[in-house]
């Protein structure tokens, strides 16, 4: 009996002394990594100013505190961004770092981060390594799984028993995890899967192979310049009256601009749309339309999404910034998120709505609308390897 | 670094290096130690490439491809369980070489531009495989689990013993370019460069000088390749694409060719410019831009040859 | 069926083929008489795509769109060459490879402050968006036609000016030997400027044409560049022949990798080692094409002589 009253005595001194230091800090300070530079810096553009956008919304006060957002360029490159982050953990030291568009660049950068005992938040990026195996305590996503998106794709076409869909993506990583996505939905057949050149212009080619196959769907993952290209040359080959396109991360608010009419019909899948009816986000849109005079992607809604989780966790601490009693703040989403009510998995990706759009003539343009729910609580294929 | 006011400066510029991870520590700010340790990486390899470039008039445009190899030796090693660094580092400048021989035996055939895109193309060419190979997580690239262990004698974990060992290889690199490019070897290379009917005439083969001078400039940059892993601790095919070989040469070009040490400023200017600048404006490429052609047309001889003094050359 | 696609294959190739010349024409003009590497040859492709692009948004008319982007590039081209790359001319490979690297970084950072990071938007005019039935079940878009027409235009207008007129002998002159040229008292200042001003409204060209098809951005030029130069170093440096011949072999061998390849692998190999040996191969195909032409004829298959 002795020795455990010591135990107990022991260990609550040590629970003191774990709390104790926890006093309110009256400062954060988060690092935000995105691409600001080169082609792709349009994406890096739709997050940042998302990320000013929920700092003026909040007063410019995150959880109440005196707050310094540092942005970081990783110019798209992996090394580039590890670096900009080792700079922000060790000359900065923010208390956070969140951001980051490539998966690449993220599972560069998440090691330094998590090991630096500070939190990594990924407001776009979401490798299935991160949400699998390599799971972290100290890692949490705004966004999604790379995976999901596409795989409420196969679910719709699955549901609307297509036969003889024709896959494209290009020839890399994610390319070909974005086609495993959707074939873990999608069990019929399939006319033929065909991975292009990273960076093609020109898809002539691959639209003349595939119109002699004659398949009844067309899907396709081809994000940025590719997907511009892609759905042009689509539009122009006069395929999009004979045969349905259906897309991951092509057509998006970031492409439409370049599109517009090309785009008209286009389906795509997606968690979180501009027309999305809830006051968070309709709040969000109408003040983001209003600064910046464009419309965001889900690029932006979801880095808004991250900073308004990080002042809901740091509102819950009051103020302390230890990284697991945010952490744990954090997985409860507590907060007005653009998406509406979402929770968290073990893997720290969440678990959320994923819906059907369509590209449609409206008042702004071109733009996306919400056809259908095709995911209620849809949670990633990769949760289940991660032992949190 | 001609004459006697060179190597001071360089000995100087040596013991600041040197200096760096006490003075860091002193202030708290131990990033600064990151930073240079990737910069001597980076110096390395713009050492290695000086080797051909500014002493054998080869103008590689595919330099990037033995970071790769370097690098992809290392990380597939480890990704099937063999962490010996000596065994890795060994494989990577081995096998650097080698690709070296292979890209080197056909490229050295041709000359001027032919030379130039012959050498991207090679590396083109091994970069869209690096992203095509899903083992190794294609265009994702992986993580590296495991540093490359060396045993007792030195955890490249502790930041500051795996900076003074870059440190180290740096100087060892300088020190073996300086003596090849003095000795009689050198001498070839170098008449080689400035006329090669000559140098045949009194009886060397170009071809075979060149070739080596090729491979072995590719091995260190191998090695250069296999610290650069362990200091991103993550391999990406991306070290492979032409604008990385773009930055090693400017790094040649920057610090001034044909000088065994000036690459090493090229590199420490050039990175910290991108670091200072990119942090300033998003719009930093409209500056950076125009710096690398005022660089080129006006300062010849680069930093080299404006710390060195003088003149005349 | 199957010869149905292959010759649309074939054509796909050969429009391939015609936008690679015109970029290699001007590029293999410039290096063949001022003897200067221009990799910024891309970012003039992108500042015709985006003229032309802003001009007919401007205009409401493609072919007026079209018509003022190519005197806007020639001058744009002709600044840049007053500006920086006359300067350029005696020097190196290396320092022309480097300034004109950071004249990519410029322009292409310039375009984005003044467009915008997001692409520019343009579609095809109604009369140019139909298709052109060639064979009975081989449709083929007009618009591709018209590239292809145009390429060969170009390329029969270069060859007249080349071969026929007096400019064309100051070119020719000019490669071959070029103190010889300027001895014999020709502005020599003056030939390179319009020689420069020529290529870069071809590039322009090519930007304009590629305007509707491709993604209107930022670095459009850079991923098109290098295949350029891959097709100016296969048909030989400063060789107009050279560069139609190695841009209709890079148009045709790309194209048909790309396509056939994978099918072609799976017959020798299993269809899932060709699913992943096939697009990897195809996308290496024509810089392993250039190294072994490189390799067996080191200045490539139509060597210009002297300098």
């Amino acid at each position: 009996m002795k020795p455990s009253i010591r135990g107990a005595i022991a260990l609550s001194v040590a629970a003191m002394f774990a709390v104790g230091p926890a006093h309110a800090a009256d400062k954060i300070k988060i690092g935000f990594i995105t691409t600001l530079s080169g082609p792709a810096g349009i994406i890096g553009k739709h997050m940042k100013d998302s990320v000013e956008l929920a700092l003026q919304h909040l007063g410019g006060k995150v959880g109440g505190l005196q707050t310094e957002v540092i942005f970081g360029d990783d110019q798209r490159k992996p090394d580039v961004g590890k670096q900009v982050a080792e700079e922000m953990l060790k000359k900065d030291r923010v208390d956070i770092v969140a951001g980051i568009i490539w998966s690449n660049v993220l599972l560069a950068v998440a090691p330094s981060v998590t090991s630096a005992g500070k939190i990594m938040m990924s407001t776009n990026a979401g490798p299935h390594q991160l949400a699998g195996k390599e799971c972290n305590p100290l890692f949490i996503s705004s966004s999604w799984q790379n995976d999901q998106t596409p795989e409420a794709m196969g679910k719709y076409m699955q549901d609307q028993k297509f036969n003889d869909v024709y896959l494209i993506a290009p020839n890399y990583a994610a390319g070909k995890d974005m086609m495993t996505g959707f074939k873990r939905y999608f069990k019929g057949r399939i006319a033929d899967e065909v991975y292009t050149k990273l960076g093609q212009q020109d898809y002539q080619a691959e639209l003349s192979q595939l119109r002699a196959k004659k398949p009844k769907a067309v899907f396709v993952f081809l994000p940025g310049g590719m997907g511009i290209q892609f759905v042009k040359q689509y539009t122009q080959a006069g395929l999009r009256g004979q045969i349905p396109l259906y897309s991951s991360y092509t057509v998006d608010e970031v492409t439409l601009p370049a599109l517009k009419d090309a785009a008209v019909g286009q389906w795509e899948t997606r968690y979180w749309s501009p027309d999305l009816k809830n006051p968070a986000s309709q709040k969000y849109v109408a003040d983001f339309r209003k600064k910046f005079k464009y419309t965001p992607a889900y690029y932006g809604s979801q880095s808004y999404d991250g900073i308004m989780l990080i002042d809901a966790a740091v509102r819950a601490t009051k103020g302390n910034l230890d990284a697991k009693a945010l952490m744990a703040e954090m997985l409860k989403a507590d907060y007005a998120s653009t998406r509406g009510k979402y929770r968290y998995g073990n893997n720290h990706f969440p678990i959320q709505n994923f819906y059907l759009a369509k590209a449609v003539k409206g008042a702004n343009g071109v733009q996306m609308q919400i056809e259908t729910t095709v995911f209620s609580d849809h949670r990633d294929a990769y949760a289940k390897d991660c032992n949190m | 670094m001609r004459g006697h006011r060179g190597l001071v400066v360089v000995l100087a510029g040596l013991a600041l290096l040197a200096l760096v991870p006490p003075v860091a520590g002193m202030l708290n700010q131990p990033f600064y130690i990151d930073l240079l340790r990737r910069v001597m990486i980076l110096a390395i390899a713009a050492v290695s490439l000086d080797l051909i470039l500014g002493y054998g008039g080869m103008v590689s445009f595919g330099h990037a491809a033995y970071l790769g190899i370097g690098s992809y030796s290392v990380a597939v090693m480890a990704f099937y369980g063999i962490h010996s660094g000596p065994l890795q580092w060994l494989v990577a400048i081995g096998a650097s070489a080698l690709v070296a021989l292979a890209i080197g035996s056909v490229s050295i055939r041709t000359s001027g531009i032919y030379f130039i895109m012959i050498t991207l193309a090679f590396t083109q060419m091994l970069y869209f495989l690096g992203i095509s190979v899903d083992e190794y997580g294609g265009d994702d690239g992986m993580g590296l689990k495991r540093l490359s262990q060396f045993g007792n004698l030195i955890d490249l974990g502790d930041p500051v013993a795996f900076y003074y060992l870059v440190l180290a290889i740096l100087v060892l690199t300088l020190v073996i370019v300086h003596r090849l490019v003095h000795s009689r070897f050198g001498m070839v290379i170098r008449a080689a460069k400035s006329n090669e009917a000559r140098t045949r005439a009194i009886g060397f083969s170009p071809y075979a000088y060149r070739l080596v001078a090729f491979v072995i400039a590719g091995a260190i940059c191998g090695l250069a390749g296999a610290l650069y892993v362990n200091h991103t601790k993550y391999l990406s095919p991306h070290i492979m694409h032409w604008t990385i070989s773009g930055d090693i040469m400017f790094m040649v070009i920057l610090g001034g060719m044909g000088s065994t040490a000036g690459p090493v400023a090229g590199a420490l200017v050039l990175l910290v410019l991108e670091n200072l600048l990119s942090g300033w404006t998003e719009h930093w490429q409209i500056i950076f831009g125009p710096f690398l052609v005022l660089v080129v047309l006006f300062a010849k001889r680069g930093l080299a040859g404006w710390l060195a003094g003088g003149r005349h050359g | 069926m199957n010869l149905i696609l292959i010759t649309e294959q074939v054509l796909n190739g050969v429009q391939f083929g015609v936008m690679l010349f015109l970029m290699a024409a001007g590029l293999t003009l410039v290096f063949g008489i001022m003897n200067l590497v221009n990799l910024a040859h891309g970012s003039l492709y992108m500042i015709g795509a985006y003229f032309a692009t802003s001009f007919y948004q401007w205009s409401g008319s493609f072919v007026i769109g079209a018509l003022l982007a190519l005197p806007a590039t020639l001058v744009v081209g002709v600044i840049v060459e007053v500006v920086a790359l006359r300067t350029l001319y005696d020097r190196d490979h290396l320092d022309q490879v480097l300034a004109t690297f950071g004249l990519i970084l410029f322009f292409n950072e310039l375009v984005a402050i003044v467009w915008g990071r997001s692409g520019l938007y343009t579609s095809l005019p109604e009369w140019l968006s139909g298709h052109v039935e060639l064979l009975p079940d081989l449709r083929y878009p007009l618009y591709r036609l018209l590239i292809i027409a145009i390429g060969i235009a170009v390329a029969f207008l270069l060859w007249y000016v080349v071969t026929r007129t007096r400019l064309g002998m100051l070119i020719r002159a000019g490669a071959s030997n070029r103190a010889m040229v300027a001895a014999l008292g020709i502005n020599i200042r003056l030939l390179y400027t319009i020689v420069f001003g020529f290529g870069a409204a071809l590039a322009g060209l090519a930007g304009v044409m590629a305007g509707p098809i491709y993604a209107v951005q930022p670095g459009m030029g850079e991923s098109i560049l290098i295949q350029v130069f891959v097709v100016i170093v296969i048909g030989g440096i400063g060789s107009i022949r050279g560069a139609m011949a190695g841009a209709l072999i890079v148009g045709m061998v790309d194209t048909l990798g790309r396509a056939f390849l994978k099918p072609l692998l799976a017959l020798v190999i299993t269809p899932s080692a060709a699913q992943s040996a096939g697009p990897a191969l195809a996308s290496m195909l024509i810089y392993l094409l250039m190294a072994v032409v490189l390799a067996l004829r080191p200045e490539g298959l139509f060597p210009e002589r002297g300098h």
